[in-house]
């Protein structure tokens, strides 16, 4: 496969499908590339006991042209192009265009037991249950915030989950509010009552949240507050989840300018999707979140901005921005409750790479003093858990971006194109 | 729908759907993949490749994300628990 | 008008490695210390320093402060947060010709009474079986050690705090007016000044020449055991103190934790702090050909730093020429942590007037008057 490609696009969920396939139409040689072993990114993610939806199918089906490079971990930007790292060794690649199509990852906060095994992220408990881990018979708890808990829901419920209850932290009025706001979505609402539909029998409890988990090897018991008093259950896993945040490493490293929504990062974009750095485009969540519809369009968008096609990228803008008006309503209405930023007590770890409690953070006014001090955020993840919770609570932004953008290894980091296949370091 | 791969955890085997990720190969064994620095188990947290929780040893390769690695027949995988 | 004077015994204006060990040692003295720091402490060169506690004997000056220093350092063996390891230091020879001149460098160290001795081929892979196949020996310095430094030069300023300095975190020296310091909050602080800023050097003391050699380094995830001294090449001096505007050598280092620390590069002309990937790449194949299997670790992070840099390569410990109640320590280069407690216990005594332990000849500012 050629080093060079008239259009690279860094992440194969939604936006970046429709980004590469879009491009290719035009004629250009594309590269797609994901570090996850197959395309889909999260939402499309490949779950082995079921059919991808046939959306999800249909953007595989069109990915004749474009060179799809699985398991290719983007690490580090050089002069010539991104330093990428797969499981054969490592490759620079370079490109006229590039789209940054890096999606989200959820939010995580901390609180009190949320490092026992067995407590994940809502999309994260979605996401391993999709590759297998067994779910079935466990009794699961999931909370947290937004729509991602009742998709959650949907796909443990099919793995054989037992779904005891969701437990969603905005306000009942608040929740009903945005679902009379449904009525000038349509299809919207016939994907959320089906959604409702699907979860019949499941709890759907407002205004309450996690306040901590219990267990030993692994979690027990989860105290919720609601609006009516604590309440404690039993429960196999937990699954509690925030929220989504962009994915703008790459794009920071790139030197693209960054806008802000509350506290976390988003990549800056023009009408037509253009960063700050010239050849270099943002589609999808990267861009903010905006949900799925607004990354197949905004993929679309970017492919054909970037092989020359503004006008047809223009012509997909009024659908667009009526999707990303979606995107706002949701994020207003699914506001984080100011307790939540409380849930962390002195002595609850905020660094899980380092173990740094809250405390220990006491006093300090910048990730770096604060990581200098008492090793947060200088763990495997690079701050990434930590760092995005810690700004989340109010107490200092992320610290920038520096390579490697994922740990990565010194043989890729030194330019080697292959490894050597005898001399792995075993055992530690 | 799909094939079985076998594999083995901690000198156990383990078998799954083709596909499935390490991660879920671990679990059937344990829900202990590392030891953090002050030696507290953990397990899976975002289940997308940031968190770093599920770090294992495959194949004799230190410091390897179950949750992103897929499984692959015969493969021997080694947690820090 | 400026706003509120406070007087003190000695202001030391920087909180590095250097400043906080001035501030630390004056306090232990009873002197009543400030200490102005805008940034994180321990945040410049002190962040970016590998942390080797090493007798370099290339230099007689420079091995009588370091052997003076180390002494000093024995005082945080058993200090937490300073993660003190006694890990010694092995210095490898590709061929006979380095494994040679190791030992008029044993000889060196041992006048000194730096316990060092050469090992074989046979010894040396005993001590580091990573090592890569074909080398001739090496020189063991068994009781040098790897500290943190940014942690220790936090220790520092605290225990000075606690003996009653005054901390002005946050804050900026704008200008050194007769006895004393002008803040950037309006804030006069009289009394003798000691400029510890490093690399900043010349915005407050602009006769005494200063540049920054930038280094990289790379940490990797925890492999415990694969690595267990410090490692450098005998080549070192070759490698890293040539006249060549870039250059790197091995260098590699057990952290505490089971992190493996690699060095290092050196660049006269590079002004920006960004991580150079062709720097970094020359330095990890360097590494690879010593240690082949650091080609499958997983690093975690690559930053650069700024070694503070004076024209003849030793550090400024001394009054201000043609100042009164000014002093400085500056200019450690890659040493400042090796050298940070002697330079502070001879600093403080020429502040005091008492005659040093070493000879602070030296190291006088002076030398650039002339």
């Amino acid at each position: 496969m050629p080093d060079r490609y008239d259009v690279l696009v860094a992440g194969a969920g939604p936006a970046g499908l429709a980004a590469a396939q879009t491009a290719a139409a035009h004629g250009a040689r594309v590269g797609l590339i994901d570090a996850q072993p197959r395309p889909g990114g999260q939402v499309w993610r490949h779950d082995v006991r079921r059919e991808a939806p046939r959306a999800a199918r249909e953007a595989f089906g069109k990915l004749r042209d474009v060179d799809v490079l699985a398991s290719h971990s983007v690490v580090a930007v050089e002069s010539s192009g991104l330093r990428v790292e797969t499981p054969q060794g490592g490759r620079l690649i370079s490109y006229g265009s590039l789209i940054l199509a890096t999606g989200a990852r959820e939010l995580l906060l901390p609180f009190s037991g949320w490092t026992l095994p067995g407590v994940t992220g809502a999309g994260g408990l979605q996401a391993l249950a999709k590759q297998g881990w067994p779910v079935a018979g466990k009794r699961v708890v999931i909370a947290g915030s937004g729509p991602l808990l009742l998709a959650a829901a949907d796909t443990l419920r099919k793995h054989g989950a037992r779904v005891l209850g969701i437990y969603e932290q905005a306000p009942a009025a608040v929740v009903h509010a945005f679902a009379r706001q449904l009525r000038h979505w349509p299809a919207r609402a016939v994907q959320a009552i089906g959604l409702r539909l699907r979860l019949a029998g499941v709890p759907y409890r407002l205004g309450s949240f996690v306040r901590r988990a219990h267990g030993g090897d692994g979690v027990q018991r989860v105290d919720i507050e609601t609006p009516t008093g604590t309440q404690a259950l039993d429960c196999d896993l937990l699954a509690v989840g925030y929220g989504l945040v962009p994915n703008t490493e790459l794009a920071q490293l790139l030197g693209c300018a960054m806008d802000y929504l509350g506290p976390h990062p988003h990549v800056s974009v023009d009408r037509l999707l253009r960063t700050s750095v010239g050849g270099v485009y943002a589609a999808g969540e990267a861009g903010g979140i905006g949900g799925l519809a607004v990354a197949r369009l905004e993929g679309a968008m970017a492919g054909h901005v970037a092989t020359g096609h503004s006008v047809a990228a223009h012509a997909l803008l009024p659908q667009r921005d009526r999707e990303r008006r979606f995107g706002a309503l949701l994020s207003r209405h699914f506001a984080l409750d100011p307790r939540l930023h409380a849930l962390a007590e002195d002595s609850t770890l905020i660094c899980r790479c380092e173990d740094v409690t809250l405390g220990e953070l006491g006093g300090f006014t910048n990730a770096r003093a604060a990581k200098l001090a008492t090793r947060c955020g200088m763990g495997a993840c690079q701050g990434r858990i930590c760092g995005t919770a810690l700004a989340e609570l109010g107490r200092f932004p992320r610290d920038g971006a520096r390579p490697p953008i994922f740990p990565a290894r010194l043989a890729t980091l030194a330019g080697l194109t292959t490894l050597p296949s005898d001399d792995a370091y075993r055992g530690s | 729908m799909s094939a079985q791969v076998k594999l083995s955890v901690n000198g156990l085997p383990v078998e799954v759907p083709a596909g499935a990720s390490v991660a879920a190969a671990v679990a059937q064994v344990t829900m202990q993949f590392r030891r953090s620095v002050s030696d507290t188990r953990r397990a899976p947290l975002c289940g997308m490749g940031v968190c770093f929780e599920c770090r294992v040893q495959v194949d004799g390769v230190a410091h390897v994300r179950a949750c992103m690695t897929a499984v692959t027949e015969g493969m021997q995988v080694t947690t820090d628990a | 008008m400026s706003g509120t004077v406070a007087s003190f015994d000695l202001i030391v204006i920087g909180a590095g490695i250097i400043g906080a060990s001035c501030a630390d040692e004056a306090s232990a003295r009873g002197m009543r210390v400030a200490i102005v720091e805008p940034g994180p402490i321990g945040g410049g060169a002190t962040a970016a320093a590998m942390g080797h506690l090493v007798a370099m004997d290339d230099d007689p000056a420079e091995l009588a402060l370091a052997n003076y220093s180390l002494h000093h350092w024995e005082a945080f063996a058993d200090v937490g947060v300073a993660e003190f390891s006694r890990c010694g230091t092995l210095w490898v020879a590709r061929n006979d010709d380095e494994l040679a001149a190791a030992g008029t460098r044993v000889a060196r160290l041992n006048t000194a009474g730096v316990e060092a001795r050469v090992v074989d081929a046979g010894a040396l892979y005993e001590l580091e079986p990573a090592l890569a196949p074909g080398l001739a020996g090496g020189l063991l310095v068994p009781r040098e050690a790897v500290v943190y430094p940014p942690r220790v030069a936090d220790h520092l300023v605290k225990r000075a705090q606690s003996r009653g300095a005054r901390l002005y975190a946050g804050r900026r020296v704008l200008a050194l007016p007769r006895s004393g310091a002008q803040l950037d909050d309006g804030t006069r602080l009289a009394g003798p000044v000691l400029v510890a800023t490093g690399c900043a050097l010349p915005a407050l003391l602009p006769m005494l020449p200063m540049r920054g050699r930038k280094g990289h380094l790379v940490i990797t995830d925890r492999y415990p055991g694969l690595v267990r001294h410090q490692l450098l090449e005998l080549g070192y001096a070759d490698s890293a103190h040539g006249d060549a505007d870039s250059s790197v050598a091995f260098n590699v280092q057990p952290r505490p934790t089971g992190q493996i620390l690699i060095g290092s590069s050196r660049e006269f002309s590079a002004t920006d702090a960004a991580v150079s990937p062709s720097m970094v790449q020359r330095m990890l194949e360097r590494s690879f050909a010593f240690v082949p299997r650091l080609r499958e670790l997983q690093a975690v992070r690559i930053w650069t730093g700024f070694r503070p840099t004076t024209p003849d390569g030793r550090p400024y410990l001394g009054a201000v020429p043609g100042a009164t109640d000014q002093w400085v320590a500056a200019g450690h280069e890659g040493l400042g942590v090796t050298t940070a407690l002697g330079s502070a216990k001879l600093m403080i005594d020429l502040v005091q007037g008492r005659q040093p332990a070493i000879d602070p000849a030296p190291y006088s500012p002076r030398r650039m008057a002339a």
